[in-house]
């Protein structure tokens, strides 16, 4: 039971950073990788400033902010200095390697003293339930986990909703035209530049939240922990949109937040099956690469039956 | 309402590829006219438009709009004065967003978009009914995407979207060159209506040496990035397709004897 709280407050977690992949990958049509460096900043920062003794809200909302420069810097490059979007990405996901080290000065901080949101949350679960332990459906529940789970469900839950509110307003709108189609909403007067870099930041400062509250969870910040994140998002977003299909603004979001829990347990079921660790990747690549090529490869499969029939 | 000034691009300077699009154009067009824009391929028309949108900023000379020197102004800042609807039916709409979306965004053309709303009931209520008079049964497919619609079906919607609010400057380019006959005569009656009902100013590129006899009061010729020719009042009422295309064929000799002319030159002296 606790194996599965723990799958879904991770899945939660990193709903965060599916949104983040969401904004950049499907509404502004941009894979980026700086995704992959802003993870990990965002828990550099949070992680020295919790070790510091700043007050975690502080100290999450600090680490979103600096995966938003990142996300920024990424825009610039790419607009005002017109280097192509992906090696955009690539230049500040290295530079960003550095930088995380500086900020976190080696390469793991450890968070077992400190106060964290995930801390937080336990003891006030804790004090809430009155027990150390409850039981759901005869299962024994800890009570600080399900606290966890509940504050992790709530920031989703929170994000989302603030997301699907912003991409329905005036701006939000344009934003979204900047991506389907930007000669039309530069002709009717967007700064297409301009929306890209809030896009960037956007995008990047929720996954950097994202990143900021798993070191908090988990315990720890470390350098190599934001390796293959990205793919990681879009493996999120593309199990929602099977999920829930590709149609509306709401559903989307509630499909990336399903789809980075549903990948996560499955990511943990796969685990306790014996799949080896270190393949993860490998199998997180295969499968993001296995989503995007099955639709063409069946859509040419159904025509060529069609044809031949 | 519209001047340019002895405005000039060109294209790759330099180098094998240089273009010299606009070699001085000077035109003056005057409120609520209608001006239609002909030339052949490649004799800068299109670019003229796009050089009035602001899609790039012109190498020398001015461009006036509605009291403003424009000539610095970036694309999106134009935006505010002109409305545009371009060759390509895909171009002028946002594919993956509803009919509603789209024209919640015209309806902010050239205005600062904040946090309010974008679809509200008022703008829906008014764009049913404007919808509505295209008879083409959109107005109970507001929420559809406007990816699913036919290229007629959107280049009718884009100008409706391009004159919501009315702009001081109405830029169509070949609008109807990649939509079927009758199509094209749907949106080009569309177009006359809309130009007529708000007065707008306009400049029409075609091909079409009726569309340019039928619709606006003044034809400019175009050749080698130069207005060439300049149809306006009473001679532009009498002109017929037959003269038109006499004007491109004396274009097409005197073309010609430049050529042999110099191949003669290139002959003799080199």
């Amino acid at each position: 039971m606790t194996l599965l709280l723990g799958a879904f407050t991770i899945g939660l977690i990193l709903a965060l950073l599916a949104l983040g992949v969401f904004v950049s990958f499907r509404i502004f049509d941009m894979p980026d990788i700086t995704t992959d460096g802003s993870i990990t900043l965002g828990a550099a920062i949070a992680a020295v400033m919790l070790v510091n003794g700043i007050n975690p809200l502080v100290a999450t909302a600090a680490g979103a902010l600096g995966g938003a420069i990142a996300g920024t810097i990424t825009g610039i490059l790419h607009t005002k200095f017109k280097i192509n979007s992906l090696l955009a990405g690539i230049l500040v996901m290295t530079a960003l390697y550095s930088v995380n080290l500086h900020v976190m000065g080696r390469s793991n901080v450890p968070l077992l003293q400190a106060e964290t949101l995930a801390s937080e949350s336990a003891a006030v679960g804790a004090a809430v339930i009155g027990a150390d332990n409850f039981h759901v459906l005869g299962w024994r529940v800890g009570a600080a986990d399900a606290a966890v789970l509940l504050f992790s469900l709530s920031f989703a839950a929170l994000i989302g909703w603030g997301l699907f509110w912003f991409f329905r307003t005036n701006v939000g709108t344009a934003m979204r035209a900047t991506g389907d189609n930007p000669q039309m909403i530069r002709a009717l007067g967007a700064n297409v530049e301009l929306n890209l870099i809030f896009g960037l930041a956007l995008a990047n400062g929720l996954v950097a939240l994202s990143g900021a509250l798993l070191a908090q969870y988990q315990g720890f910040a470390d350098a190599q922990m934001g390796i293959g994140m990205v793919v990681w998002g879009l493996a999120s977003v593309i199990i929602g949109e099977a999920l829930v299909g590709s149609r509306g603004l709401g559903l989307t979001i509630i499909g990336a937040i399903m789809g980075s829990v549903l990948f996560r347990l499955l990511v943990a079921v796969a685990l306790r099956w014996g799949l080896n660790p270190n393949d993860l990747k490998l199998v997180t690549a295969l499968f993001v690469f296995a989503a995007l090529v099955l639709p063409r490869v069946l859509g040419n499969l159904r025509k060529t039956k069609a044809s031949t029939a | 309402m519209l001047s340019i000034t002895g405005i000039r691009k060109t294209f790759n300077p330099g180098t094998v590829n240089e273009v010299r699009a606009l070699q001085g154009v000077d035109l003056e067009v005057e409120e609520s006219s209608f001006v239609v824009v002909l030339g052949m391929n490649g004799s800068g028309k299109s670019t003229l438009l796009n050089a009035v949108a602001g899609t790039f900023l012109v190498d020398s000379g001015s461009l006036h709009l509605a009291g403003h020197d424009i000539t610095k102004w970036p694309e999106h800042k134009r935006a505010a004065l002109i409305g545009r609807v371009f060759q390509n039916p895909f171009s002028g709409t946002a594919p993956n967003m509803s009919i509603a979306e789209n024209f919640a965004m015209a309806a902010r053309r050239g205005r600062s978009r904040g946090l309010g709303w974008a679809l509200n009931q008022n703008l829906i209520t008014s764009l049913r009914d404007r919808v509505a008079t295209l008879r083409m049964g959109l107005e109970d497919r507001l929420d559809n995407a406007i990816g699913s619609l036919s290229g007629g079906q959107r280049q009718a919607l884009t100008l409706l979207m391009a004159s919501w609010l009315k702009p001081s400057l109405l830029l169509l380019d070949e609008h109807t060159a990649a939509l079927d006959p009758k199509s094209a005569d749907q949106v080009i009656a569309l177009s006359d209506e809309v130009i007529q009902q708000d007065n707008l100013t306009t400049l029409m590129v075609t091909h079409s040496m009726q569309q340019a006899v039928n619709l606006g009061d003044r034809i400019i010729m175009m050749h080698r990035g130069r207005v060439l020719h300049d149809f306006r009042g009473a001679e532009k009422q009498r002109l017929r397709p037959e003269d038109l295309l006499d004007c491109f064929e004396e274009i097409r000799r005197r073309e010609q004897l430049d050529e042999s002319a110099a191949g003669m030159l290139d002959a003799l002296y080199v």
